[in-house]
């Protein structure tokens, strides 16, 4: 059915848990196999914790969707095993144009400066990524996906989760220790446990249609307000992968979305934005509308909610697959070590304190963005117009126009995991924020994001290393054998490097410079890339203070 | 305000003690307080809630010249009536 994609299909599987006496018991079911299921099976299953995903389905997303992925999830995904796969198969783009009745108005480049291994963003069709999860997942032993088994009813009790499951033969049932639920904004686990995602419904519609085209735009994302060819409306350009392009156009909520969507409808908007000469052929279209929405609390005692079944936004700023994959990023972690008895259940009620903030960021910005691009009122509309005609002349119009805020990595600013500056930096990576990447060498990793992740750390930097205190550093190493290990990332600016320690070098000098590092500065870096407190002088008494409290254990 | 006698159309929106993580947040920021504060009026209160808003910043401003420069820089441009 598409001209330039054919979805696999995963074969049903009878599993023996269908035929067992007693409901089998499972650690960890994940409901869904789309992007954030598959996410929180790999964390997890990275983690060594056995996991089993249920999709009601047997193939990967049916049309592109999500189009568009952030530096940070690319990062988390790079994780997960799958960031190098989606950059070589996606188009890389760093600059948006921001276009006026048809005149460039403005433009931003979203990653200003070089020194990351990831873009700022890419875009490939959701079935690729999740093609690539789905394939990474059978490398991995701890997790089992069984397609075609569709959940039908829950029962949470305090101590397990049970569930029925429909699969083609029947139904079965199974119990487990925790279930997360990530089964899309329409989530039926949701209604299922009779909880709301509660916000506002926009009224406005938007079609999307793919084409395939030869053309030789630069990959940009090109946004369009009022536009001679759809006036009073606006238009959005992607470039994905396979010369599929993603335009997006602005209905408004009077027009029928079953006759929009209608090839010999969609076929003479696409020409009129792309010129009558442009040749195309429409691989895929729909019709859409939003709602900005979230449920009161991602988790309900032994159920966790992730991604849009918890949080939906609308979809200027990209924020809903970035941000399901920072829920992910945020739980496995923390699930792994209450599992494990190491973290009291309450580290849980972080990844909800921590990412309904962010979800409330998502809803803001996007909320804003769509008041802008579809203003709500007559004076609404004079001032978004006042802006743009100023963007014409004026730097602080152009800041100002909003088509889109795109997704970044949630400052956790305000969380409770967070331990207060030890001594002053000069630098916006404080406790709550995403480390930011360099480029390092030594110890088999080109990137100080690659050196991290997956466990606790404490980065601890050093001028230069011939001349490292080593005592200090040895006493720094107890931590390692603590209950909740403390990995020593050494990182220093020039020397040579003694065997044995676990060191990168800052070969540019940007870990100084973005870290606002000095001699015996250190940060404590979450098992999500999170910073969790920084120091000036790393005590060990202090360090391990911190990882306590990161761990919701003060 | 500082002593300067040009108008500044660098983007200035900031608060005081504030720390923003991105750069277009306090901007944005403010751009929902002026919607909002138009909310539910008619266009006729817009009007003169936006009369009062320019009235009462151009005082802050003070400066004449600065004055000046912003009334000819908006009026720049308006196309037909």
């Amino acid at each position: 059915m598409f001209l330039t994609y054919k979805n696999p299909v995963y074969e049903y599987i009878k599993s023996p848990d269908q035929d067992a006496a007693q409901a089998v018991h499972h650690p960890v079911i994940v409901v869904g196999a789309g992007p954030i299921g598959m996410g929180a099976a790999l964390d997890l299953g990275q983690y060594g914790v056995d996991v089993l995903v249920l999709d009601d389905n047997n193939t990967v997303s049916v049309g592109s969707r999500a189009v568009c992925y952030s530096k940070r999830a690319l990062e988390i995904l790079d994780r997960l095993g799958c960031g190098d796969r989606m950059v070589d198969k996606g188009v890389t783009w760093n600059v948006g144009k921001v276009f006026f009745r048809d005149e460039l108005v403005t433009q931003f480049d979203l990653l200003p400066e070089p020194g990351h291994k990831m873009p700022a963003f890419i875009n490939l069709q959701q079935y690729y990524l999740e093609e690539y999860m789905v394939d990474r997942i059978n490398e991995l032993d701890a997790i089992e996906v069984r397609w075609k088994n569709k959940v039908i009813a829950v029962d949470d009790g305090s101590d397990q989760t049970r569930i029925s499951v429909e699969i083609p033969d029947g139904v079965y049932d199974m119990t487990c220790d925790w279930l997360i639920v990530a089964d899309g904004a329409n989530s039926d686990l949701r209604a299922m446990l009779g909880l709301q995602s509660s916000g506002k419904i926009f009224e406005d519609r938007f079609l999307i249609a793919d084409i395939v085209m030869k053309a030789d735009f630069p990959p940009e994302r090109w946004f369009n307000f009022d536009p001679s060819y759809h006036r009073g409306q606006s238009t959005l350009l992607h470039r994905q992968s396979d010369n599929v392009w993603r335009l997006d156009f602005q209905l408004g909520w009077d027009k029928d979305p079953e006759v929009e969507k209608r090839p010999e409808n969609v076929i003479p908007r696409v020409k009129a934005m792309m010129g009558d000469e442009v040749d195309f052929e429409l691989e895929w279209a729909s019709v859409y509308t939003f709602q900005c929405r979230r449920m009161e609390s991602f988790r309900k005692g032994r159920v966790l909610f992730t991604g849009d079944a918890a949080h939906q936004v609308s979809p200027f700023g990209a924020r809903g697959a970035n941000s399901g994959l920072q829920d992910t990023d945020n739980l496995a972690w923390k699930l792994k070590l209450v599992m494990d008895g190491k973290a009291p259940e309450r580290l849980l009620d972080s990844y909800c304190e921590e990412r309904e903030v962010a979800a409330d960021e998502n809803i803001m910005n996007s909320t804003r963005s769509t008041d802008f691009i579809t203003p709500k009122s007559t004076t609404s509309r004079i001032f978004r117009d006042a802006t743009l005609e100023l963007s014409k002349r004026f730097d602080f119009a152009r800041k100002l126009t909003n088509s889109g805020r795109l997704s970044d990595a949630a400052v956790l600013a305000e969380s409770s995991l967070n331990s207060p500056d030890d001594g002053e930096f000069d630098s916006l990576l404080v406790a709550g924020a995403v480390m930011a990447d360099a480029p390092v060498h030594g110890g088999g990793a080109e990137w100080l994001l690659h050196a991290c992740g997956n466990r606790f750390q404490l980065l601890y930097y050093v001028d230069n290393i011939d001349e490292l205190d080593t005592a200090a550093i040895d006493a720094l190493k107890a931590l390692e054998d603590d209950d909740i290990p403390l990995g020593i990332l050494v990182v220093f600016r020039q020397g040579e490097a003694p065997a044995g320690l676990n060191a990168v070098c800052d070969s540019k000098g940007l870990v100084a410079e973005r870290y606002d590092a000095r001699d015996g500065s250190a940060y404590l870096i979450r098992p999500d890339q999170h910073i969790a407190a920084r120091f000036r002088s790393a005590q060990i008494d202090k360090v391990r203070a911190a990882v306590r409290r990161a761990t919701a254990q003060l | 305000m500082s002593d300067q006698t040009r108008l500044n159309t660098d983007y200035n929106f900031h608060e005081t003690d504030k720390i923003f993580f991105r750069a277009y947040r306090p901007g944005d920021d403010f751009y929902q307080d002026l919607i909002d504060a138009h909310r539910d009026l008619s266009d006729q209160q817009s009007q003169r809630l936006n009369a009062r808003l320019i009235l009462l910043l151009a005082n802050h401003v003070g400066d004449l010249a600065v004055l000046r420069e912003a009334i000819s820089a908006a009026a720049n441009d308006l196309g037909e009536s």
